[in-house]
């Protein structure tokens, strides 16, 4: 009866098992590092988010909430023991998987779900999900693929020439969808050795090292404790070299809650069951008052910004004026997969395994931290479960690395929820202050932003926020006078680094408040006031860049319709009375792509082997995004291949060339050209080869080369061509760095080559009586240039239309009180409002195919656009996000006295 | 490694309970969010594997809700009108997942200011039984739960049972939970109402607030009020001020304590509209 030691069976995907574990181990362990069945993710450990979702006989649990003895006797399901099922194909041809860290737990929970109920209703089926957290899809297409999980026909890969514009299913996503891909906590070599790190519990503190030896010998196992003091390289690092801060291994002072000043590292088994605040170590509170940085006394670390014409004077010329204030806070990026990786040894090579947005960046800076030549450090980056701009950071790489380092042992790290929660980067928390005026037409005349953003207690993107905030803070607007200022002040508190947006999402919050109440004053219709001053082509923006393939007008235009039609049903609901009252508004956003004025370029190889493999080394980091597919189909036309005959190497430090980090909606833009200039090389070379004709027609099948124009037909025999040094009988590298120059001390040039453009509006209802809001619908209406791929363009806008909204209406980071996803709230599938999105191509100059970035664009406009429509239905200006029901509640108040 | 015992019968249960101190485990959804750790923490004693404590029975006085019975055994189980609150809460516990797992008793034993089933059960007068080695006893709920976090519980016993009387059983329910968002969530505030109306007449009332106080809170001045009062109409009795009276709401990240007061009182009136206007509920 009592089974204290005993061994406990189970079944596991039909197979019986029979394990001598602990019988209170929780299951999620059990299955992955007990039975290698790391398919089952863990997010959170606390049930908050459902990633570990199995089925304990047939029904679904949280794992990680399950002690292996409650598994005893009973049948387990894991995302192991679907083969190919119509729901998993569901999964891909609806791009329902993004990073995919969430999709197995999505996929258990439904399997369940249709077992009981095989043709749900969506309400239904959203229900069924909201156990699952998705950061990525905004769920539309998870649930989109729940309820079309009939067997299909097999996807069909686009012909030659016609990848660009398809409906392509991600190239990567089977092993998402099966459960086999590999994120940062799925590789363990043998005979590795887990780390933890010793924590800051609060900050400003000193602290003292006491007698680690002695310590060291009390615990029941062996344990290798590393500090400060064992770091062979430089122990600083930072995203932005002349601002780096930031210690690997704090080395007297804490600066934040969750700072890491010490390792510890040994067998699994001991170092999970130390209790880490034995550890002899003595803290201090210090003076918080003290500036953060010796070397900032103000805690200043930069102020950036730009100023054209005399707003000045433009605001006191104005017809009218506006005025408004905005405060946002922390936001988590709440990725599923805190952060985790494996180091090990390969000779002399360090190589690191871990979840990565940067890998050229990680590479060079660990080795700067660890004293290694560059070369000598390979990073390959796992899967990552989510990014969003935090994995940009260094975090566990020198720790990791550092430990495989002076053990020879592979060295692995798994952050915690609350120590990724902790101790990793956050969007800036930001006091924006804005006047804007406009002339007696309505046309904006000048515009003044000023904007404090709590950088907390490292440098990391502070500059690139307060450089990117003041040359957007404009909007995509005609704004002749202008002067914006936004400062990165530090604070002991968690660091605020990037963060999909990069600072342009709080400002703009601001600046379509500002619009609101002048096209009010104006009495002029909200959208026709933006379209009356929307950026054209031609026109200069903010910094004097005169810009070409500006689609904000279009996007404004496409909106037109929705827009008439969703005021008029607004109109109409409100007229009925009662306490829902209906509202509708709509905000704008433009986002440069790329670096600001700084080099950032990418660089792409494409070949042939003499076996007639095509292979494109693709070294842009696809966080869930979808780079390893787009940056494909662009090559493919380029070359005149098929996209389903690629396959892709890479990312790896080691075998791709550097196509830069995974940011500033970049990839697609900056990688794609390179992809494009790579393939269109690689196209004339066989051309020149088979001496054909321009438009000729290129096959391959098996070791031979096709080209066929109208004069005919050319083989090309591939074994009888000599292979270069990468093994390729026919290649291409080609490398492209966007055309962009410095700001000068006014913020005046032209710090981006290409620009996205995008408009959404926000359908929602406000229950008066309880200041809660419900978004009905976000229609979101974004220019493209070009269109490489619908199905995962849609995913981007529904991902972000989600962060935008949890941005306005849930999302507040509190350093040590909402360490987790139960106090930290992101959107459920219940949160979510339909979401529509209208694509519009105004071709780019610069762009590759025309093509401009989406990635960050789709979450600048939901926030302003959600408050907008609160206040068009009941009047109330929330001015500090998130607008949580006392909020509004108290705003609606005020509006009414 | 700690000791794990998961005995097949009550006796063998409350042995060990006699035996040492240890954690009893249910569900295990609060234990184990409760620590970072890879096990749950020190010796354990698992009930799950005491079939005769799963599930929920009528019997002689009423309905009984056995100590190990599942959020989602609540929702599958055939009730009167009066549980209808109960499942609606069971169904905003947490997830599915959450539901699966989880218990009514464990949701009270945890004794969260928040915990979804507080309210309902409170409203439904339920009483706590409790047995050690050496007797059982009976405890109504909200002598049970004392404190924020904190039971009448006393070292060597545990509770084998929520009992539900039949006077409670009468009439129909409402459960309103306010959060911040859909699911997975904790409550910004949350009722639960339970009228029992004869001809157009209240009968008897049970309404209960959670999260506005550190123990669920019974609003017995104001089930007072609306006793024999006409269903019609009813909830303009319900006042901001006469809940207030009755709550200690607190400020936290979720809300600040006035408006958990007031949403309290909106919740309620609309709770008991919504059981005396049924064509409007649907609507």
């Amino acid at each position: 009866m009592n089974r204290a030691t005993a061994t406990i069976s189970l079944t596991v995907n039909g197979d019986p098992v029979t394990l001598p574990a602990d019988p209170s181990r929780r299951l999620s362990e059990v299955l992955r590092e007990g039975l290698g069945l790391r398919g089952t993710k863990v997010g959170c450990d606390a049930g908050d988010c459902g990633a570990c979702t199995v089925l304990l006989d047939g029904a679904p649990v949280c794992a990680c909430l399950t002690p292996l003895a409650q598994a005893g006797g009973r049948d387990v399901q894991t995302v192991e023991g679907l083969q190919a099922t119509a729901l998993q194909q569901a999964f891909l041809r609806h791009g329902a998987a993004q990073c995919g860290i969430c999709t197995p737990g999505m996929l258990m929970t439904a399997t369940a779900f249709l077992q009981e109920r095989p043709e749900p209703t969506r309400a239904e089926a959203q229900e069924a999900l909201g156990g699952v957290l998705c950061r990525c899809t905004g769920y539309t297409k998870i649930i989109d693929a729940v309820l079309d999980a009939a067997p299909g026909a097999p996807a069909q890969m686009p012909e030659a020439g016609h990848a660009v514009g398809a409906r392509v299913e991600r190239l990567d996503g089977g092993p998402k969808v099966a459960g086999t891909e590999i994120y940062g906590a799925d590789a363990c070599p043998e005979h590795t050795l887990l780390v933890r790190a010793v924590r800051a519990p609060s900050a400003p503190a000193t602290f003292t090292l006491g007698d680690i030896e002695t310590w060291r010998a009390a615990q029941p196992g062996e344990v290798h404790v590393f500090t400060a003091s064992d770091i062979p390289g430089a122990n600083i690092f930072g995203t932005i070299p002349p601002f780096a801060d930031q210690p690997a291994l704090a080395e007297d002072r804490a600066r934040l809650r969750g700072e890491a000043v010490a390792l510890v590292a040994g067998e699994a088994g001991v170092i999970e069951a130390l209790d880490l605040t034995t550890f002899p170590i003595t803290w201090q509170e210090a003076d918080a008052g003290a500036p953060v940085h010796d070397n900032r006394p103000d805690n200043l670390l930069i102020a950036g910004v730009v100023r054209r014409g005399d707003a000045e004077a433009a605001l006191a010329n104005a017809v009218h004026v506006a005025e408004a204030q905005a405060e946002t806070p922390y936001i988590e990026h709440a990725y599923i997969e805190p952060e985790a990786g494996v180091a090990w040894l390969e000779g002399d090579t360090l190589v690191i395994q871990a979840c990565t947005q940067a890998p050229v960046m990680d590479r060079d800076d660990t080795a700067r931290v660890l004293g290694l030549d560059p070369h000598k450090l390979r990073i390959i980056p796992a899967a990552a479960g989510g990014g969003f701009g935090s994995k940009l950071d260094l975090s566990l790489q020198p720790l990791i690395g550092l430990v495989a380092l002076k053990t020879g042992r592979p060295a692995r790290m798994i952050y915690t929820r609350a120590e990724s929660m902790a101790s990793t980067t956050k969007r800036h928390p930001a006091r924006m202050s804005g006047r804007a005026g406009v002339d007696a037409e309505g046309r904006v005349t000048g515009m003044i932003f000023d904007g404090d953003f709590n950088t907390g207690a490292y440098a990391s993107w502070g500059p690139t926020v307060a450089g990117r905030v003041p040359v957007h803070a404009s909007g995509p607007y005609y704004t002749p006078n202008y002067a914006a200022e936004a400062r990165a002040i530090h604070s002991y508190q968690p660091i605020s680094g990037a963060f999909r947006g990069f600072g342009v999402p709080q400002a703009a919050i601001l600046q379509e408040a500002l619009y609101d109440d002048l096209a009010m004053k104006a009495g002029l219709d909200r959208l026709a006031f933006r379209r009356l001053n929307a950026l054209q082509d031609g026109q200069s923006t903010v910094c004097g860049q005169v810009l070409h393939g500006v689609g904000i007008a279009a996007c404004l235009d496409a909106l037109k319709g929705p827009w008439e039609a969703a005021l008029a049903s607004a109109d109409m609901a409100n007229a009925e009375g009662g306490r829902f009252r209906h509202g509708v508004g709509v905000a704008s956003c433009w986002y440069g792509c790329g670096n600001t004025g700084l080099p950032n370029p990418s660089t792409i190889r494409v070949g042939i082997t003499a076996k007639g493999e095509l292979i494109l080394h693709q070294g842009a980091t696809d966080i869930g995004q979808g780079s390893n597919t787009v940056i494909t189909q662009i090559c493919a036309d380029a070359l005149g291949l098929p996209v389903g005959q690629f396959r892709l190497i890479g990312p790896d430090t080691g075998l791709t060339p550097d196509c830069g980090k995974t940011s500033a909606s970049r990839q697609t833009y900056v990688t794609g050209k390179a992809a494009l200039l790579a393939g269109q090389a690689l196209r004339g070379r066989i051309l020149a080869l088979s001496n054909m004709a321009e438009d000729a027609r290129i096959t391959l099948v098996g070791e031979t080369l096709t080209v066929t124009d109208d004069r005919g037909e050319r083989q090309v025999a591939l074994r009888d061509l000599t292979p270069d040094g990468h093994g390729y009988v026919l290649a291409a590298e080609e490398t492209y760095d966007p055309p962009t120059s410095p700001l000068d001390e006014n913020g005046q040039g032209s710090p981006y080559a290409v620009y996205g453009f995008g408009a959404q509006m926000a359908e929602l209802t406000v229950d008066v009586h309880l200041g809660i809001v419900r978004v009905t619908r976000i229609t979101a209406a974004h220019d493209l240039g070009r269109v490489i791929n619908p199905l995962l363009a849609e995913g981007q806008v529904e991902g972000g239309v989600a962060q935008g909204l949890g941005l306005a209406l849930m999302e507040e980071y509190i350093p040590g009180r909402t360490e987790n996803l139960h106090d930290y709230l992101i959107p459920t599938t219940g949160d979510m409002p339909e979401v529509k999105s209208i694509f519009v191509e105004v071709p780019d100059p610069e762009g590759p195919m025309g093509l401009k970035g989406l990635g960050e664009h789709v979450l600048i406009p939901t926030a302003p656009a959600i408050l907008n429509a609160i206040r068009h239905a009941t009047g109330a200006k929330v001015t500090k996000l998130p607008a949580l029901p006392h909020r509004v509640l108290a705003a609606i108040r005020e509006a009414q006295e | 490694m700690a000791a794990y015992h998961r005995p097949d019968t009550l006796q063998g249960a409350l042995d060990v309970l006699a035996e040492r101190p240890v954690t009893i485990a249910a569900g295990c959804t609060d234990l184990f969010p409760a620590t970072q750790g890879r096990t749950l923490t020190g010796p354990v004693l698992d009930i799950t594997g005491i079939a005769g404590l799963r599930g929920i029975k009528r019997e002689e006085g009423g309905f009984r809700i056995g100590a190990t019975t599942s959020w989602t055994d609540v929702i599958r189980a055939e009730l009167p009108p009066a549980f209808d609150m109960l499942k609606q809460a069971a169904r905003e516990v947490g997830s599915v997942q959450i539901q699966n797992s989880g218990t009514v008793a464990g949701n009270i034993c945890n004794a969260s200011p928040a915990a979804d089933g507080m309210p309902c059960l409170a409203a439904l007068d339920a009483e706590v039984e409790i047995a050690s080695a050496k007797n059982t006893r009976t405890l109504p709920l909200l002598h049970f739960v004392n404190g924020p976090r904190r039971t009448a519980l006393e070292p060597g016993e545990l509770v084998t049972a929520i009992t539900i009387p039949e006077k409670a059983t009468r009439g129909t329910s409402r459960f309103l939970k306010l959060g911040a968002r859909k699911y997975l969530v904790i409550s910004i505030a949350m009722v639960a109402v339970r009228l029992d109306i004869e001809g157009g007449t209240v009968r008897d009332a049970g309404l209960a607030v959670g999260a506005c106080s550190a123990v669920a809170t019974r609003l017995t001045d104001l089930e007072a009020t609306l006793a024999g009062q006409p269903s019609s109409g009813l909830s303009q009795h319900i006042t901001d001020a006469a809940v207030a009276a009755a709550l200690s709401p607190i400020d936290d990240i979720r809300a600040d304590g006035p408006y958990r007061a007031h949403a309290a009182a909106e919740l309620l009136r609309r709770a008991v509209d919504d059981l005396t206007q049924p064509a409007r509920a649907a609507a």
